[in-house]
Order: structure tokens, then sequence, then C-alpha cells
């Protein structure tokens, strides 16, 4: 299932340096035309409908056309992220509309705790860094105590 | 540091690309579930003086296999025991596994999932009364590690809200490493060892896929955690539609080229992962039969899994095929027999199943229903949601097809195939699994000193999951540290120049560059091979010969005889490939990576003389499972100095009684 980009709707980013959709797509497929600075899919065939592409558009120009080789003309899914939680409509073929959302996260962006001033005491121990400071012991198979 | 991106019509590779030499005492190679745990672990117990770097060939915020999410965390220990644990993997492996290694990991993955939560993953949890709550209303049970009780689906797995877990997990290992110490948008492309030490770990060689760069990186210890092997194999859809791999396709098999290619022992490469899945979408189906209770029929109608004939072929592989839980590859088994005898298609009655479900619950409460159905495709398998509005597919009202995909090769979901590595140090385990350098042992390294891996890296445990694999990134991340401790002396060398490692990692370029103006269609030259191409050789070539869906998974001696042939021959022929682009470049690599990776795959199977794996796949000159001569692992090493493979047995040692 294929991404494709709307010719109206992409910015090129805004003519940055780093386009949103470039950035993000884990098999390097989203490549910026430099005459038109418009996006577009260069390897459909490899296109995993991740749709990290389609979330990450700052102006929704990402959408995903079903793959030729079985999905039906005429269906669509697309995601709105929030900050919290995604909204997905979903178009069937004969017109049926179905709404979901789903929480993504319960914390804010960009302050996961990654406990950047936790220094671990025991390097010969097998005990990972956070067990280790919350007093957690290394357990014997109970086979075998 | 991300690097700016450029368009790849602009930026055509060029002969003389520019070089980066760098130096640090730990790389990690890969930015997915498992090098996210290394990323996270190893400032906590690194001294200020040692350094650190990251690389990945995609954007850690989305890259590896989590990147659409999961909806579920597929290994929780919670109540229940590591032994059990240990248990359960062992009977879906048909017996033979590293119970050290499962253990082991099977002690730390909570602590994965509990940072989990703290970051921001929502985890469903069970209300006082029972019901299910989903990862924000849930919140106001508390969390796991405070004592809330999740939703499991299976004795194993819990729910979650996962569109963004790869984000939020990528967010904490960011932070912990420092920005500074990632490059990503860059592949390795080769392992290099040291000068003087000849089994041990000295660098690796990478390209940018987004300027004209090679770099050259010397270490001291190295974690290579690059995920699995996909489209080693021809897809069922082979027009645009193979994208749509069940795998993602971007892991190209680096974990285990990378690592063989330097001589580091490979084990139990003969297993596979042909998981069964909503067929063309590649939609899970574990909620479907945990979650939903829902039953697969033949063509039918019948319930074939509770029949007697299906019964009577479990026995044959008792104890693993009478336990209380049918191992992954005999309910492909099952499937495929009713496939082969004209009894398809298979068919996940979704129907039933809701309308069961359904009996008990109020309108709310089934609207909440339908939305779970949805949302473990959403969160996970986009495409397949679209499948079902495009063929207007409610599953309420209309029953889909399900059907096992083509092999993929990993070690960290329902297979087991990966490097051969040291367990930990515990008096428990056995001497023959635990080794490190100088007389001091390092968990989760390979046979090559200084080389670590985990998650789908780390041959004979699977069932790591997600959350195993980060937990068994952050173990490997303080072997490492400790490594790095142990030969502060230890000075990394390498036998090849900056310029000696562009002409290695620049030869498609050079090739395409050379001889590209001879003909008027660029990807049709004598001299040369485009990855496309080769691609297409390479998954005719499985696909016919290696036990593909072509023949139902069967394979013969003879077939892999031919196929090994037309394996070596594309192993020469892959000297003439040609790249014009970065992006090319990249594809040019990965090819090779996936070459080796499915040709050590084959050598294992025409090794063990004997079916292990039935519904995986089948050699058909020894259909059965032979447990007098094949109850071991069977090991493979390629010598990078003689550059010839040996393949050989290793005893399976039993810790964990039944
Ligand atoms: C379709 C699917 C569904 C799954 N569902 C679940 C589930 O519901 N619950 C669950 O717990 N687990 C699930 N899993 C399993 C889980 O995703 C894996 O166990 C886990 O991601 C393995 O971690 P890893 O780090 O080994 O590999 P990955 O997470 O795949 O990471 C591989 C990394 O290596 C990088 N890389 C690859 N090659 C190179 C190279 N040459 N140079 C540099 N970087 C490279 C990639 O960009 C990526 O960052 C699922 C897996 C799949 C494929
Ligand atoms: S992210 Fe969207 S706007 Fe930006 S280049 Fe891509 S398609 Fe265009
Ligand atoms: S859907 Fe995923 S694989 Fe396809 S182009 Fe977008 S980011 Fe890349």
């Amino acid at each position: 299932m294929p991404s494709f980009v709307i010719t109206e709707k992409c910015d090129g980013c805004k003519g940055g340096d780093k386009t949103a959709c470039m950035y993000i797509c884990p098999n390097d497929l989203m490549v910026l035309d430099p005459n038109d600075m418009k996006a577009y899919n260069q390897e459909p065939d490899q296109c995993w409908e991740c749709f990290s592409c389609v979330k990450i558009c700052p102006t929704q120009a990402i959408e995903v056309r079903g793959y030729a080789d079985f999905v039906p003309l005429g269906s669509s899914i697309m995601p709105m992220m929030g900050t919290e939680d995604v909204m997905w409509t979903c178009k069937f073929r004969n017109g049926t509309i179905k709404r979901f959302k789903f929480p993504i996260r319960t914390t804010p962006e960009g302050q996961a705790n990654a406990y950047t001033s936790l220094k671990g005491k025991d390097l010969d121990s097998n005990l990972l860094s956070t067990e280790e400071a919350d007093g957690y012991s290394i357990v014997k198979p109970k086979a075998l105590a | 540091m991300a690097l700016p991106n450029k368009p790849k019509g602009e930026l055509k590779a060029v002969r003389d690309p520019e070089v980066e030499e760098r130096e640090v005492d730990i790389l990690v190679v890969g930015g997915g579930m498992a090098a996210c745990g290394t990323a996270f672990e190893l400032k906590k117990w690194m001294s200020d003086d040692q350094s650190v770097l990251l690389v990945d060939k995609a954007a850690m915020e989305r890259s590896g296999a989590v990147a659409q999410g999961l909806s579920a965390i597929n290994t929780y220990i919670g109540s229940n025991s590591p032994d059990d644990y240990v248990r359960m993997v062992r009977n879906d492996l048909m017996g033979i596994v590293r119970e050290d290694l499962i253990f082991d990991l099977g002690c730390h993955v909570d602590d994965s999932v509990h940072l989990f939560e703290e970051w921001g993953l929502p985890i469903w949890k069970k209300s006082e009364d029972g019901k299910n709550l989903d990862g924000k209303k849930g919140q106001k049970m508390g969390t796991l590690k405070g004592g809330a009780t999740p939703v499991r689906t299976g004795k194993w797995q819990i729910m979650i809200n996962g569109e963004s877990y790869k984000r939020i997990v990528a967010e904490a290992a960011k932070l912990a490493l420092g920005e500074d110490n990632i490059l990503e948008r860059v592949f390795i492309v080769e392992l290099l060892l040291d000068k003087k030490n000849e089994n041990q770990i000295a660098g690796a060689i990478g390209i940018s896929v987004r300027e004209n760069k090679v770099y050259l990186i010397k270490c001291k210890t190295m974690m290579v955690a690059c995920g699995g092997a996909v489209n080693i194999y021809q897809p069922r859809s082979v027009g645009e539609g193979k994208g749509r791999a069940w795998y993602p396709v971007w892991n190209s098999g680096s974990t285990y080229y990378l690592c063989m290619k330097v001589g580091a022992e490979l084990s139990m490469m003969e297993n596979r992962f042909t998981p069964a899945r909503f067929k063309d979408g590649y939609g899970p189906v574990g909620a479907w039969f945990l979650l939903f209770k829902a039953k697969a029929l033949n063509g039918l109608g019948e319930n074939y899994v509770g029949s007697a004939a299906a019964k009577a072929e479990l026995e044959n592989y008792a104890p693993y095929g009478t336990a209380a839980i049918t191992p992954t590859c005999l309910r492909n088994h099952l499937m495929l027999f009713e496939m082969k005898a004209g009894r398809g298609p298979i068919i996940m009655d979704t129907v039933t199943a809701l309308a069961e479900i359904g009996k008990t619950m109020d309108k709310k409460e089934l609207k909440h229903l339908e939305s779970e159905a949805w949302e473990d495709f959403l969160d996970m398998t986009c495409g397949q949601a679209n499948l079902w509005c495009a063929t207007n597919t409610e599953p309420e009202k209309k029953n889909s097809e399900i059907m096992p995909t083509e092999p993929y090769l990993l070690g960290s979901h329902s297979g087991c195939c990966g490097l051969w590595t040291s367990g930990p140090d515990y008096d428990w385990v056995p001497d023959a699994y635990k080794w490190g350098h100088n007389g001091k042992v390092y968990n989760r390294m390979t046979t090559v000193v200084g080389l670590f891996t985990s998650g789908d890296g780390v041959g004979c445990s699977g069932h790591k999951f997600s959350s195993g694999s980060h937990a068994e990134g952050r173990m490997a991340a303080k072997s490492m540290v400790r490594f790095v401790r142990d030969n502060k002396d230890y000075k990394p060398e390498v036998a090849i120049s900056a310029k000696e490692a562009v002409d290695i990692a620049y030869k498609p370029v050079r090739t395409y560059l050379d001889n590209a103006a001879y003909t008027t269609a660029d990807d049709i030259n004598p001299a040369y091979m485009k990855p496309n191409g080769m691609m297409y050789r390479m998954m005719k070539a499985t696909h016919e010969y290696g036990a593909g869906t072509a023949t139902y998974y069967l394979t013969t001696s003879k077939n892999l005889e031919i196929v090994m042939e037309l394996l070596q021959t594309m192993r020469e022929d892959c000297e003439k490939l040609a790249a014009g682009d970065l992006h090319e470049l990249m594809r040019a690599w990965e090819i090779l990576h996936r070459i080796w990776t499915v040709e050590s795959h084959l050598r294992h199977i025409q090794f063990r003389k004997e079916t292990r794996y039935p519904g995986f796949y089948y050699q058909a000159d020894y259909p059965q499972q032979d447990d007098a001569n094949w109850f071991c692992f069977t090991n493979s090493k390629f010598d990078p100095k003689s550059q010839k493979w040996d393949t050989f047995k290793r005893d399976y040692i039993k810790i964990i009684p039944d």
C-alpha cells in the first residue's frame, strides 16, 4: 500500500534543508524533487505502509493508496496525530465511515525520564542500573535453588 | 546528530566520497528496540572518559520493527516465573534452546516494561471489577511496577496502546546517550577485525545515505543489533505489494552478515519464521485467537484444529505437540495439511467470535470491542485496516482469510536463529555456555572478542519480543562497559587505510560510473548488475529451491545442492553490483547482506538432517524429527582467513527440568 504525495498540499517543508517525510521514512523512500520542491515515494514497491511519513507530514500531504496487487480502489485510512491521542478515519469502499481514537502517550513529548543522573555502583554484578537502584536481587532458577 | 536531508535526484553518488574517521570505546550498530536498550543503559556505567557512538541506517524515532507501533508487549513475566518462561519458549521451539539466555532475560525484562510505562507508553489495566481499561483510563489503577494488573491476552502478553511505542523508547534512548553520540542515516557495510589480534573486533565501515561520505570507525567493543532478515524469499505479493511483507522490509540481515563475515559463530540458522497472518494485509492474528477467542475454519467450515486427525498429528510431535500451547510451527503445519489436502482456504471466523463475546455486552461495550479489534491493526499493521475498508469487511459481519507468509529470519519473535553468544556468569550456567576474554565472562558476547549482539541477533532464545530485546540490549551494554574497563590497554588497529575503506564501500558506485555510459538503458548493462535485479534473482532461487512458498516450504537435498550453486554465482556476480545514487548504494549492500544471510540459513538446513520445525520448513529426504542424532544445536562459522565455512554440532544442555 504505497504512500503518495498530493501535489497541491506538499510545500516541500517550506524549502528547509530537512523535509519531515524524508527524515522519518525507515526505508529511505521519500525524496524531494528539487525542481518543483515536492516530495515523492521513490520506490513504492518497497513501502511497508507504516504510515510514518503520513503521520509526520505537517501539511497532511501524504496519503496511502492500497497496493495494486490486491487492494480494490475507493477506501482510505487517515490518522490525525495529537499529543496524547491518534484519531483514525477509516473510509470503506462502500462509503461507510468509522472513526477511532486511541491514546498514544501519557507523558508530554520530550520528557521521558532517561535517568541521566543515575550512576550504577557495581559494574561486576548482573543487575541493570534501575534494578540496582530499586534494590532488586538476582534470582536463580527455582528448580536449582 | 541527525544529518540534514538532501534529495536523491540531486545527490548522485560520486567516485571519491569524503571519509570521516572516528575512534570510540563503544560502537552501537542499529537503533531498534535492542540498541535503544543499550543506549539507555550505557552511560549509567561508563566513566566520563569513555566514548560511545550509535549509528542507525534510519531515524531512531521510527526505525526497526516497531516503526509503526505495536498493540501488545509480548513478554512480561509479572506474576509468572522465569522458570516457566523458559519452559514455554523451549516448547514452542521444539526443545532446543539456550535456557541460560532465556532465564537470564526473564529476570530482567519486566524492568524495561516498567520503564516504558514511566516514559509514557499507555498500558491496559484491569479495573477492580475485572473490566479492560485502555492505557489512558487505566492510569487510575496505578502502574505495573506499583502492582496494577495488566490485561493479559495469553500468559505472557499484555495489551498496550502502542502507536508511539518506538518514539517513546527512542526518546529515552536519545536523551540517555546524547544526540551528539548518534549518527542517523549511516548504514554499516562491513566490520573490521583487529590487525594484531585475529579474532578481536576493532571497527566498522559505514556509508552515509544522505551525503557522499564513508565512515571508518574504530572501537574497542561493538554491539550489532540490526534486527532480522526479510525479502530473502519471494513474498506472496510480487508487484507493488512486495513491500507488504509481515516483517519490516528494511531489516536486511545485516546482523548476521556483519558478524558472520568476521568469523562469529552462528547458531540455529535453519530456524525461520513463517507466521500465519490475515491474507495479503498480513495483519496480526494473536488478539483474534487469544483476546476474541476466534476459531480458524477450513474451507469446509470445520474447526480443523479440534479434529481427531489434528490431535493424532500433534501426538506425533509429543511432548511439544501435546503441550497446553501448540508450538507456532505445528499450528502452521496443521494449516498447511488442510490446504494441501484441498480443504483450504483457511478462514478466521471473526463473525462468530464477536457475536459470542457480544452476548454479554451492552451497546457501549460492543462499540468498545469493535474499536479494540480495529486498534489491533491500526497500531501495528495499518495496511490491513485499509484492506478491510477496501473489501468492505466489517469483522462482525464478514470473515477473513488467513495464510502463512513467506519465510523470515529472526531471533527475537517466534524464531531463534542468530549468533552463538555467551550466557551470564552464574555458577548454574554450564561452562560450555559462558566465555569471554582473558578469563572473564562477558554476557551476550559472540565468539569474536569484543563483539556483542542482542534482540534478533542472539540465537537459540526466541520469544523475547520488543520488551525482551530492549532488556537484552541493556544487559549486553553492561557487559560491554565491563569489557572496556577490563581491556584499558587495548588499542584497536584496523588492517585497512581510509582509502581502502572507500574502495570497499564505494565499489558499486565505481562499477556504475565506469560502465554506465556503455548502454542506453541504465539498468541493463553486461558489465554490471543493479541491486534490484539481483534481488529478483535471489528471491527466485530461494523461492523455488530453498523451501519457499512455491513448494509449501518443502525442500530436498538435491534442491539444496542446486540453490547453493546458484547462491555461489550470485555472490560472484555481487562483485559487479552497481549503484548510481546513495539510495541504490544502500540497496546494493543490503542485497549482499541478504544473500549471505539466506545462504547461511540454507547451509544449516542442509546440515541438519531432520525436519525439526514442520510447518516452518520440510526437508523431504529427512521428513521426521530425529532426536537420536539431532537433539543439539547446529552451528556454523565462516573463517575470514581461509574464506571457508564450517558447520558443526554443539551440545544442548537442559537446565530447567520439565
Ligand atoms: C510485524 C511485527 C510485529 C511484532 N509484534 C510484536 C508485538 O505485538 N509485541 C512485541 O512485544 N513484539 C512484537 N514484535 C517483535 C519486536 O518488534 C522485535 O522483537 C524487536 O523489535 C527486535 O528488536 P531489534 O533491536 O533486534 O530489531 P529492530 O527493532 O528491528 O531494530 C533493527 C535496527 O537496526 C537498524 N539497522 C538495520 N541494518 C542496519 C545497518 N546495516 N546499519 C545500521 N543500522 C541498521 C534499523 O534501522 C533498526 O534501527 C513484532 C515484530 C514484527 C516484525
Ligand atoms: S513532509 Fe509533507 S510537506 Fe514536507 S516534503 Fe514531505 S510531503 Fe511535502
Ligand atoms: S509509509 Fe512508511 S515505508 Fe512507506 S514511504 Fe511512508 S514512511 Fe516510508
